[in-house]
């Protein structure tokens, strides 16, 4: 277990022409959270699916708890393992229950048994506050309710590093709360975290480190606090005006 | 040597060999096997024998065809024109009562809808081979030639319909070529008096002598001759097939209608269309995009159950291959040869159906 | 009511025209078929004589052929056996119509039933005599082939549907797409005969399949391809985030498959699959081109018999009736199936 949980050294991708991800270093430590913003098309979301291999890098290296992220089948495997996501549209699988869906993985990529793996998966759901739902089906669920589900199915493998994808982008303003209080709660028990994410508030409170990303570059990063009170480039001004205003 | 294994590449492509690999084998182990018997069996291989004269007789033929002297080249060449006769007939008749079906199908007057409703259920829930041997069945209870039905020239037995037939001349071709020039003026012009311009291929021929003279049908002993004949056989065959393909092409027109979201029927209306006008220029036009594909899809299918005529006599591809197949004990070649048509055929359309899309898609694209 | 009624029928002068006319068609058809097989017909007690006097229907050959024409020439004190195999189709089917009944436990049903009726038909133990397949025919023919086709077919179908998707191996897709465009490319007619006269010349000397086994491997590979399609349009319906979440947890590309997508894709192309098997089972009719004893050549070879010969219509119309009740039976069942 090293002390750097991810290591980014000039990851570039494109996709045919455009090119979306232009020489991105970035190096987070174990145990910090990082949040990611920017406007739509700068490649964040990009960024942190090629952590996880949903996309495949073209250039430069990644660098997960040690392991070098290639074509080897084992080094992918092992990677997964220990990375978790939340997805913008939940992706939970509706012919599960809630409980098969957070048992699922432990199940057949762990090994655990199926006593175990119920377990602990009650136990998460009890801690996102939802284990009275175990038994019902993602259909009979709220947006805020699917995607705490999503939080505990990927902690449910037990991950050292979590990865959300805009996590709030989708659900009703009403239910934005609830899920951000289990990021809040999860980050207060030292999960190293990588958030894209609009929510500033979420940012300032719990951000170690907020990174602006515009047109597939890092052009600036820093404490929330700092950041968000003295911008200093331009691009950023704007961008916080516009996410401030709205 | 392990690390190269996992990388993920490399396994797809070991994948790839393996189960390719096991296919070849497979491959390799029938043809070994075929090669072994047609040797023991004393039977050539190769389309030579496609220049061996054909002893099969073949009752209908579009080009001349003599049995014993005619080539099996030539009798296979003749089953293809059988089915492509067949087929043509049967994709303009069946598109054109299944829409007319289709439409029935969605019309207010109840009791035309419920009547398109239990033909198109009573059609598709029964065989098609069923079908055309009842209609065949039924053919074959017409009277005897001696006996048979008139209708001024057109003359109706068991042997088949007859209709008197127009004897071609010079005339008629220098008509036939202005009215194709004329047609695809009319197409490309958008003058208002280019209906007019249809009279000029009937002066042609007036011009060139107005030759107008019918060969009929007499009846010489057992049977007609004269006059362009339908056999029973080929009837029984297209009927059938048009009123089976009628009703799948009567629920695909209907879905693609109903397709059309309900703004749009409102809308004419407000315009002040009738229900037949909106039909003709509001909804059918954009129906045909949903329409196409699964058309295309009959349309294959008619074609392919022409070789149902085995049954009834008719003699097509598949009926002329099977008797090559017996006479020469070529079956390789012969069933290969059979299966490239169906497959050409079945580009030829597909490809029709996707030029008509794409031409669709550039006019009037939402 | 009536007004609505006579709005609908007599709306406009071209709907009161249609109308009228096919009034007056149904009628002049109804009453005609009315007059020929009930007020002219003769029941099953009649002779062809008797029948061929007057022209109307003769049902007499329906009760003199119908053993024949439902279970071929299996010997006729053993007929109780394909009379219990209709009824396990039948219990078989009417289970299967539910949506409630469609879990992976019903695929072992449906193996677990085959199995009893091969037994069944074929016998040899506990009393029952061996009865050998040349002997078998009529209605459990159609029933075996199709079924048997369906079930046997439907593994091939999925990894073929697979195969197909597999974007890293563009061999095997390749494989795949040829394979299921050849065979919907030729008409199933092509494919009996290929099996019924050029499978022994690939098999090695001696082995000789009996014609039904020619027919039955023609019918899976043929349902095979088309399956698969099926089964690929349930594979394209599903949303990208399904196999990115799998992904994201570390499952295997076979657990993805067997515990994600599959579940999921299979239960959206229900409807499909059923109107496929409806398919199936009236293009088992072809058969009688290649001289296997099916419910249609069956019918037909009833018809052979010089005494019976004129009643063709009889014979066909309880073909019609039969083959109608199975297919308008699936066709209901399908549309059951998509509403739940």
């Amino acid at each position: 277990m090293s002390d750097i949980a991810v290591q980014i050294e000039h990851l570039k991708k494109s996709y045919g022409a455009v090119q979306v991800l232009r020489d991105i270093s970035l190096s987070v430590a174990t145990g910090e959270r990082v949040v990611i913003c920017g406007p739509s098309g700068s490649g964040k979301s990009t960024l942190i699916r090629c952590i996880n291999r949903l996309e495949r890098h073209d250039g430069g290296r990644i660098v997960v708890d040690g392991v070098e992220l290639t074509d080897d089948v084992r080094a992918l495997r092992a990677i997964r393992r220990d990375v978790g996501m939340v997805f913008q549209n939940f992706n939970l699988f509706p012919h599960l229950s809630v409980l098969e869906n957070c048992t699922l993985a432990p199940i057949q990529v762990r090994g655990m048994s199926k006593a175990a793996a119920e377990e602990l998966a009650m136990g998460l759901l009890a801690r996102v506050r939802i284990p009275e739902q175990a038994r019902k089906f993602p259909a009979q669920l709220s947006g805020g309710q699917q995607q705490r589900v999503a939080i505990a199915r990927a902690l449910a493998m037990q991950p050292r590093i979590m990865l959300f994808d805009e996590p709030t982008s989708a659900l009703d303003p009403e239910m934005i709360k609830e899920v951000l209080d289990t990021m809040i709660e999860l980050a207060g028990t030292g999960m190293t975290m990588l958030v894209v994410t609009h929510e500033m508030g979420f940012a300032r409170q719990v951000a170690d480190r907020v990174v602006f990303m515009d047109g597939g570059e890092i052009v600036e990063q820093g404490v929330p606090a700092a950041l968000f009170a003295n911008p200093r480039t331009e691009r950023l001004q704007n961008f916080l005006g516009r996410i401030l205003q709205g | 040597m392990s690390g190269l294994l996992r990388s993920e590449r490399v396994r797809a492509w070991v994948w790839q060999a393996v189960i390719l690999g096991g296919l070849g084998l497979l491959i390799w182990w029938l043809a070994g096997n075929a090669a072994r018997n047609l040797a023991a069996r004393h039977i050539a291989t190769g389309f030579g024998f496609l220049d061996n004269a054909a002893a099969i007789p073949i009752a209908e033929s579009p080009i001349s065809y003599v049995p014993s002297e005619s080539s099996y080249g030539r009798a296979l060449a003749v089953g293809v024109l059988n089915t492509l006769k067949a087929s043509a007939v049967g994709i303009v008749l069946a598109m054109l009562i299944g829409t007319a079906v289709g439409i029935a199908r969605l019309s207010p007057n109840r009791l035309a809808s419920v009547c398109a409703a239990s033909y198109v259920e009573l059609l598709r829930d029964t065989p098609p081979l069923l079908q055309l041997l009842m209609w065949y069945s039924a053919l074959q209870a017409l009277p005897a030639a001696r006996q048979a039905l008139h209708a001024g020239p057109v003359v109706l037995s068991n042997r088949g319909l007859i209709l008197p037939v127009l004897e071609w001349q010079t005339a008629h071709w220098a008509a036939l070529a202005a009215l194709v020039i004329v047609a695809g003026f009319i197409w490309r012009s958008a003058a208002r008096w280019r209906w007019a311009l249809l009279c000029v291929p009937m002066l042609v021929w007036a011009a060139m002598g107005a030759p107008f003279e019918m060969e009929r049908p007499v009846l010489r002993g057992f049977n007609f001759v004269g006059g362009m004949t339908l056999s029973p056989e080929f009837a029984a065959l297209v009927v059938g097939l048009v009123v089976y393909t009628s009703a799948y092409i009567a629920e695909i027109v209907r879905s693609g209608i109903q397709a059309i979201p309900k703004g749009q029927w409102e809308a004419a209306g407000a315009l002040g269309f009738s229900r037949a006008q909106t039909l003709r220029l509001v909804i059918l036009p954009q129906a045909l995009r949903v329409i196409l594909p699964p058309l295309a899809s009959e349309f294959l299918n008619l074609t392919k159950n022409t070789t149902l005529a085995v049954a009834i006599g008719y003699q097509d591809i598949m009926s002329i291959g099977e008797t090559t197949l017996n006479q020469t004990g070529q079956s390789i070649e012969t069933i290969v040869l059979v299966m490239a048509f169906f497959l050409i055929v079945s580009l030829a359309i597909s490809g029709g159906i996707g030029v008509l899309e794409t031409r669709l898609a550039r006019v009037g694209a939402r | 009511m009536i007004a609505a009624l006579r709005k609908t029928l007599f709306g406009g002068w071209v709907s009161s025209i249609v109308t009228v006319l096919l009034a007056l068609v149904l009628w002049r058809g109804a009453a005609g078929l009315l007059d020929w097989a009930v007020v002219r017909g003769h029941g099953f007690g009649a002779t062809p004589a008797m029948c061929r006097a007057d022209g109307g229907a003769c049902w007499a050959v329906i009760g003199e052929k119908y053993r024949f024409i439902l279970f071929g020439r299996y010997p006729y004190e053993a007929q109780w056996r394909p009379a219990i195999v209709i009824g396990v189709f039948l219990a078989l089917f009417g289970v299967s119509a539910f949506r409630a009944c469609w879990r992976p436990m019903l695929g072992l049903v449906w193996v677990g039933a085959l199995a009893i009726v091969l037994a069944l038909m074929w016998g040899g133990f506990a009393g029952m005599e061996y009865v050998p397949q040349d002997s078998w025919g009529g209605l459990p023919i159609t029933l075996l082939l199709s079924s048997v086709g369906c079930v046997l077919a439907f593994p091939l179908a999925v990894l073929v549907a697979l195969g197909r998707r597999a974007r890293s191996m563009p061999a095997v897709r390749a494989v795949c797409v040829l394979y299921v465009e050849l065979v919907r490319g030729v008409p199933l007619v092509a494919l009996l005969f290929m099996a019924s006269v050029m499978l022994p010349l690939f098999l090695p000397e001696g082995l000789n399949p009996d014609k039904l086994l020619r027919a039955q491997v023609a019918i899976i590979l043929f349902a095979a391809a088309y399956l698969a399609e099926v089964v690929r349009g349930g594979l394209q319906a599903l949303p990208r985030g399904q196999y990115e979440a799998a992904d994201a947890l570390g499952l295997s590309y076979w657990q993805t498959q067997l515990r994600v997508i599959l579940p999921q894709a299979l239960r959206l192309v229900v409807p499909p699959l059923v109107n496929t098997f409806t398919g199936l089972f009236k293009d088992t009719s072809l058969v009688l081109i290649i001289g296997l004893l099916d419910l249609l050549t069956a019918g037909k070879v009833a018809l052979a018999d010089p005494v019976w010969q004129p009643f063709g219509e009889e014979v066909y119309l309880l073909l019609a009736a039969i083959y109608f009740a199975f297919c308008f039976f699936l066709s209901r069942a399908s549309r059951r199936l998509e509403a739940s």
